[in-house]
């Protein structure tokens, strides 16, 4: 019990939890969650029906994002990022998903109890979305003009002059000129940078105070990329928006975000600032995910994961990761890790940073 | 000694027709006068956006699409001009692995015969000869026995492109084209990909012509890189030169917006305006001048020439020879700014 054990290749020595932080006590049961909140999920597990079994999607997912924060949804294909977007603004396809357990607060309210009626009067008007492929989110027999005012006639409850200037200041927010050529085309004239553009105009148009953009820059270039991450950056900046930038691409999240969740099989595996997670992470999973990155190395020397992305329907017991572990331990074959708080609003679901930073602890009691 | 790929001036135009009865016709410029070359087991990658040409490039080297002037030269031969008997053979020693696995493979066709196609086609392998070399090309692509008689969909993206890869490799090719081979795979899949590439390519002795758009991924994998625009090649040269030291103000751009996982380099995310024009009426003058931050009077109206950069590689830019970028996209040590 004495020996300290030693940190794992990779990850900086474990350091206790800051004495401003949350108390450690208390960290299971939706533990990384402030106060004052505009979003919090808490235990969120979803599940799908499908021919070969039931899919166990999300599997206790916890997130909070305050207002006026952009916070990153990280993590590859099939780890549950794009359905914790979509269980938020309830567009999952009941009665094929079910949600098994948890809650979803928005404002203090929970969302998971309100009516379909309900959630269309907040879908676009107080939280919004966009998705990966403007061309498909958008109807292509109605102009872009004709699409964005329907929203704010809608929402907004005005029709005729008010609705068109109102129309033209969203395009405006989002750096689309407001003008008749624009209004009047249709999506296939435009190019895939101005079409995401004209969906977040459409998004915005309301006023809403979250933006959930799920992969908002994967289908363009990387310049054009560039120009919509800094439309996320000053929507947040002009008009406080809120946002959950679902994304595989980590340097997207690290130029964007002011704190991260990394995602693994339908779990959190690590939640916290930006700068923490990125230059300090503490989960396998997310040091290995770094290590896969081409940057500034030879392709003979990058890291790989062994193993591949367990099956959702079958899912590993315990930590979902430890088949892929390399600091696999007996307990995380059986009991699913609590998240730990291991600096300030920085936490981690592994069983073996729970133990190495209990370690210490452990040393200098007695 | 002769290269094994020389493109020369190449130009790929093509007709669009449109209108009433479409009669009238609108030219797309999609290669205009695109030259490099790749030695033996050379990785040379061409790095641009959609639309850049890269693939068009990629197809009139497989011969998939027919040049509009320029040559293609393999091995001292010029493809464009060979005669179809002559053009096969060498067609045998240049094959292609596809962006997306489960669109190029054919869905009702087991590993193995996807794998034994190409054998039975042109070796004329059967039987035991036949199971032995498929066995072997699977185990080179990391997949095994188990994996013979499944069906493309049984498989995750990155396993298919393995089963691609071992199909690409059994004639024993010394050129193969990669076009975007990890761009639709997750960044650990994609990790495992371009350490097999790079095992097979030390192993076999192989070139590749390697197309990408993510920059990362070429600097790990390549030994050289041309940057294309709108058709045209901006820049090219070793690749660590062109992408970390680059002198086109296009490739600074392309550098600079590339968002860095470093959260501590957060330089603002370099923004280059407005979209790629259209190629059917490419730009006067340097194609790039409507969306370069340096350009000049000169820029509006003259199409800049290759010149040949200090050292080696060579850019087409109206600037001052001595002109380099950093990787924020602005000008270090040179006179503009």
């Amino acid at each position: 019990m004495s020996s300290a054990i030693p940190p794992a290749p990779g990850a900086p020595a474990p350091r206790a939890p800051a004495a401003g932080a949350a108390p450690a006590g208390a960290a299971p049961a939706g533990a990384p969650v402030g106060a004052g909140d505009l979003l919090r999920i808490a235990g969120l597990k979803v599940e799908f029906r499908s021919m070969r079994g039931v899919v166990k999607a999300l599997d206790g997912v916890n997130l909070s994002v305050a207002p006026r924060e952009i916070l990153g949804l990280v993590g590859e294909s099939g780890c549950g990022k794009s359905v914790t977007g979509f269980a938020v603004l309830g567009l999952l396809p009941r009665p094929i998903a079910r949600y098994t357990d948890g809650e979803i607060v928005f404002r203090g309210e929970d969302l998971l109890g309100k009516s379909e009626h309900e959630m269309r009067a907040l879908r676009g008007k107080v939280i919004s979305m966009v998705f990966q492929d403007p061309l498909a989110s958008l109807n292509p027999v109605f102009t872009v003009g004709e699409q964005i005012s329907r929203v704010v006639r809608l929402h907004r409850g005005v029709s005729g002059g008010p609705a068109r200037e109102m129309t033209r200041e969203a395009l405006a927010a989002t750096g689309l000129p407001p003008t008749d050529e624009i209004l009047q085309s249709y999506p296939h004239q435009l190019s895939g940078g101005m079409r995401q553009r004209a969906c977040m105009a459409m998004a915005i148009s309301c006023g809403s105070e979250l933006l959930i953009a799920d992969e908002p820059t994967t289908a363009l270039d990387v310049t054009i990329q560039a120009q919509i991450l800094k439309l996320l950056l000053r929507l947040r900046e002009e008009r406080g928006v809120a946002q959950v930038l679902i994304t595989h691409n980590v340097g997207v999240a690290a130029q964007t975000c002011d704190r991260v969740a990394v995602m693994y099989a339908g779990t959190v595996v690590e939640q916290g600032p930006t700068a923490r997670v990125m230059k300090h992470p503490y989960h396998p999973y997310t040091i290995a995910l770094y290590e896969c990155l081409p940057q500034g190395k030879r392709a003979a020397e990058l890291h790989t994961i062994p193993g591949s992305v367990p099956d959702l329907i079958d899912p590993p017991p315990g930590c979902r990761y430890h088949p892929r572990c390399p600091r696999a331990m007996d307990v995380c074959t059986t009991v699913k890790p609590a998240p730990t708080p291991v600096a300030e609003g920085h936490w981690v679901s592994c069983h073996d940073v729970a133990r190495r930073l209990a370690a210490p602890v452990h040393e200098v009691a007695p | 000694m002769t290269p094994l790929l020389a493109v020369d001036d190449l130009t790929v135009h093509f007709r669009i027709r449109r209108g009433f009865a479409r009669r009238s016709a609108d030219v797309v410029h999609a290669v205009d006068g695109v030259s490099f070359a790749i030695d033996h087991g050379h990785t040379l990658a061409l790095v641009g956006e959609s639309g850049s040409g890269k693939t068009t490039v990629a197809e009139t080297v497989m011969q998939l699409t027919r040049a509009t002037a320029g040559t293609v030269a393999f091995d001292g031969r010029d493809l464009t001009t060979l005669s179809g008997r002559e053009r096969r053979a060498l067609r045998q020693r240049v094959q292609i692995v596809f962006q997306d696995p489960y669109s190029s493979l054919d869905p009702r066709m087991t590993v193995h015969d996807l794998v034994a196609e190409p054998l039975r086609a042109h070796r004329r392998l059967s039987g035991r000869e036949l199971e032995r070399r498929i066995l072997e090309l699977l185990e080179m692509a990391g997949l095994g026995t188990q994996h013979l008689w499944r069906r493309p969909h049984e498989f995750s993206g990155g396993q298919c492109q393995r089963i691609a890869i071992a199909r690409a490799l059994a004639l024993e090719p010394e050129l193969v084209v990669l076009d975007e081979p990890t761009s639709a795979l997750d960044v650990s899949v994609q990790a495992r990909i371009l350490v097999l590439l790079q095992e097979l390519k030390e192993r076999l002795g192989l070139a590749y012509l390697f197309i990408a758009h993510d920059l990362a991924v070429v600097e790990s994998m390549a030994d050289e890189a041309a940057v294309m625009y709108l058709g045209q090649i901006v820049e090219r040269g070793p690749a660590a030169q062109v992408l970390r030291r680059p002198r086109h103000p296009y490739t600074a751009a392309l550098l600079a917006s590339v968002p860095s996982p470093d959260p501590d380099q957060r330089h603002g995310l370099k923004v280059l305006e407005g979209d790629v024009p259209s190629a059917v009426h490419p730009p006067a003058g340097c194609r790039f001048h409507p969306r370069c931050a340096f350009r000049m009077a000169v820029c509006e109206t003259a199409a800049p020439e290759h010149r040949a950069i200090e050292g080696a590689g060579s850019r087409a830019c109206h600037l001052p020879d001595e002109t380099v970028f950093g990787l924020d996209g602005k000008p270090v040590g040179g006179p503009v700014g």
